[in-house]
């Protein structure tokens, strides 16, 4: 029971941070329809930047740092790539995307080589116990810290005019720019917001009880692809249930793995990618996705 | 007063389509509007002069072997064997519009499936020792049935859902790969059996021809020539057909073909399969060529430069795919051949930008400038400029 509930509460945390980098997706989709594959390179620019600059300026400026390094890659690459293409073909600018993720990733696994950087984040490796169920601090305060931001995302999305202009352009993009919503402005600042909220998911992606931020970890991120397309492409809600989805079953599957031996080594790491496959078999547009209604 | 009436005349076609009004509008502009018509007829390309090119350039790739060492056949051959697997995937991606992530995971089936039937049981490796046709022609299949098996899930799904959703097959792969021991030999792979056909046997044994040594490269290379002929021949086919209109009319507005009487659904499981097919061939290829099968090959990273050579080559053609083919498996090759001649190209583990990594950020590079500025990628570029130098002429 005790292990159950360490799995259960250790899946909740992971699922938070996975639920962080799903969020960014979902909202680059809805604000520009493009599906950015290279979203894991945003997550790895961030976690760099932050790894790297903290013995110099200190782990929260250097934190602060990559969120916001992060936040003007995706920027630039909303302003340099995206907006230049004319076609309208989202499909084909996914596969654009996918190019920008090869160039960056390829960079930053280069600058990275076969270092592992550890975060040093104020939390270390202590343990957090309550009674008998024992938990790292790292996960409780990803947990805390994604739900604050999520929450806050939520909010601000319903009454900030940010929020407001963002969901009108999902809505409507046409209609939406002739009542003076400045789409370049609603795209740029999807991709800064993304790039953001990745850089803080790598920050508990590499935290304890994982070593440090190494060329492996833009594999991680690839788990919040099944998230988002779990929880549907275009909701937020849906990437916040497809993150901690994920995460639990995640957790799950490592956490029982010597009792699931007939499925092979290494389950965990396949078990998003197989309860994703399940449910789109069953809900094709994701669980909270809006299916698409076509008009003749 | 009959100019601008004539110049008219020649830009109606304009609208019908970016791509189709490029050539036409640029002739007439350059030898004004009075001969537009006549300029535009000029554009169709001489079929003869292609014939020709055609034949020479067939009549090189059959001379090659006499003349290239081990390394270039063996690149070559790499690139034959990815010029199948995407004009597969350009079967699938560039003429149907169905995004997939998961084309390693067909390479993979067809390889694994390749030693499996071919290879005879050997330690613990699992091996049915079946004829070379059949185990070749019994790997297609397997790759084809995997593909067949995906479609309940394919067929439900579109777009990024679709894209996503085969990603999931290459972690599947890859688990497999590692864990079914018997079948794949896990992480260090297993060895693939040569090829044997008609009692030709395609090895190391050497075979001295016009006192060149025949080894197994100089053999496959002859095998991968047919077989890529073969398949872009039927690609070809299938494309210029009425399969191939269905197909476009699919990617372009689903909707729409259905109510022409396209059979939506029904075609794009037959074209899922039949790109799984041809990445099964290509998987064969490939094992033969590398002569060792390992799972960490048929990763992530594959699916994606299958991706950037149809996009680099130019979506929905078969030459498209094989242009890009040829750009992708060959650049890192060259740079690491010519890596110390090369700027900016260092050799792997001395610090510097490796061949690996230079030709990442190339074809990456590529991909993106390519959508951006050139779409329809190199084959356009090619066709737009034998235009150009024919209207000079």
């Amino acid at each position: 029971m005790t292990t159950f509930v360490e799995l259960l509460l250790s899946g909740l945390s992971i699922g938070s941070v996975y639920a962080l980098i799903a969020l960014g997706f979902v909202i680059i989709f809805k604000a520009t329809e493009v599906v950015n594959f290279a979203h894991a390179s945003l997550l790895l620019a961030g976690g760099y930047l932050t790894a790297v600059l903290r013995d110099d300026i200190g782990f929260w400026a250097a934190l602060l740092v990559g969120v916001a390094g992060a936040a003007a890659v995706g920027a630039l690459v909303e302003f340099l790539v995206i907006r230049r293409y004319r076609g309208h073909d989202h499909s084909v600018l996914a596969i654009v995307t996918i190019g920008v993720d090869i160039v960056l990733v390829t960079e930053l696994t280069r600058q990275i080589g076969a270092r592992v950087l550890p975060m040093g984040d104020p939390w270390g490796d202590e343990v957090l116990t309550l009674g008998a169920v024992s938990i790292p601090q790292t996960r409780v305060a990803a947990f805390v810290t994604a739900t604050l931001i999520i929450g806050a995302f939520l909010l601000a999305f319903r009454f900030t005019s940010w929020g407001v202009a963002m969901r009108a352009v999902a809505e409507h993009p046409e209609t939406a720019a002739l009542m003076g919503i400045r789409l370049g402005r609603v795209s740029s600042s999807a991709w800064a917001v993304a790039g953001g909220l990745a850089t803080v998911a790598a920050l508990f992606l590499t935290v304890f009880p994982t070593p440090g931020l190494e060329r492996g970890t833009s594999l991680v991120a690839l788990k919040a692809f099944p998230a988002a397309i779990l929880g549907g492409l275009d909701s937020t809600t849906g990437a916040l249930a497809g993150g901690l989805i994920i995460g639990v079953t995640q957790s799950m599957a490592a956490g029982y793995q010597s009792d699931l031996t007939f499925l092979g080594r290494g389950i965990g790491d396949l078990a998003p990618y197989l309860v994703m496959l399940l449910v789109l078999l069953v809900r094709p547009a994701g669980l909270f996705g809006t299916r698409e209604l076509s008009r003749v | 007063m009959s100019e601008p009436a004539e110049t008219s005349v020649s830009a109606a076609p304009a609208p019908a389509g970016p791509a189709a009004s490029e050539a036409p509008s640029s002739t007439a502009g350059s030898t004004g509007g009075r001969h537009g018509r006549r300029a535009r007829a000029r554009v169709l390309p001489p079929r003869r002069a292609t014939a020709y090119t055609a034949a020479a350039g067939g009549l090189l790739l059959l001379a090659l072997p006499f003349y290239l060492d081990r390394f270039w056949l063996q690149a070559g051959l790499l690139a034959m064997a990815a010029a199948i697997g995407a004009i597969g995937l350009n079967l699938l991606t560039g003429a149907t519009g169905q995004l997939s992530l998961g084309h390693s995971f067909f390479l993979a089936v067809g390889a694994y499936g390749y030693c499996v039937l071919a290879g005879g049981r050997d330690g613990e490796l699992t091996g049915l020792g079946l004829p070379g046709w059949l185990a070749v022609t019994g790997a297609v299949a397997l790759a084809g049935l995997a593909g067949g098996l995906f479609s309940p899930i394919a067929g439900r799904l579109r777009g990024a859902y679709l894209g996503i959703a085969t990603l999931a097959l290459v972690f599947i792969g890859q688990h497999v790969l590692l864990n079914a021991h018997d079948l794949t030999g896990g992480y260090n792979g297993r060895p693939v059996p040569p090829l044997s056909l008609f009692g030709l046997t395609f090895d190391d044994t050497e075979t001295v021809v016009a006192a060149v040594p025949f080894q197994s490269m100089e053999k496959l290379w002859y095998a991968g020539l047919v077989l890529l002929a073969v398949c872009a021949f039927f690609a070809h086919g299938v494309l210029r057909d009425r399969p191939g209109r269905a197909l476009n009319a699919i990617r372009d507005h689903r909707i729409a073909a259905g109510v022409m009487g396209v059979p939506v659904a029904r075609q794009r499981a037959g074209v899922f399969v039949l790109s799984s097919m041809y990445a099964g061939l290509a998987g064969v290829l490939l094992a033969l060529v590398f002569q060792q099968t390992v799972p960490e090959y048929f990763g992530i990273v594959l699916a994606l430069e299958y991706l950037a050579m149809i996009v680099i080559g130019g979506l929905g053609s078969v030459s498209g795919a094989v242009t890009g083919a040829v750009f992708v498996t060959l650049l890192p090759q060259i740079l690491t051949r010519y890596s110390e001649a090369l700027p900016l190209v260092s050799a792997p583990g001395t610090g510097g930008v490796a061949p690996g990594e230079m030709s990442r950020y190339l074809y990456g590079a590529a991909i993106v400038a390519i959508v951006l500025f050139l779409p329809g990628g190199l084959v356009r570029l090619a066709a737009r400029r034998g235009h150009t130098q024919k209207d000079e002429a």
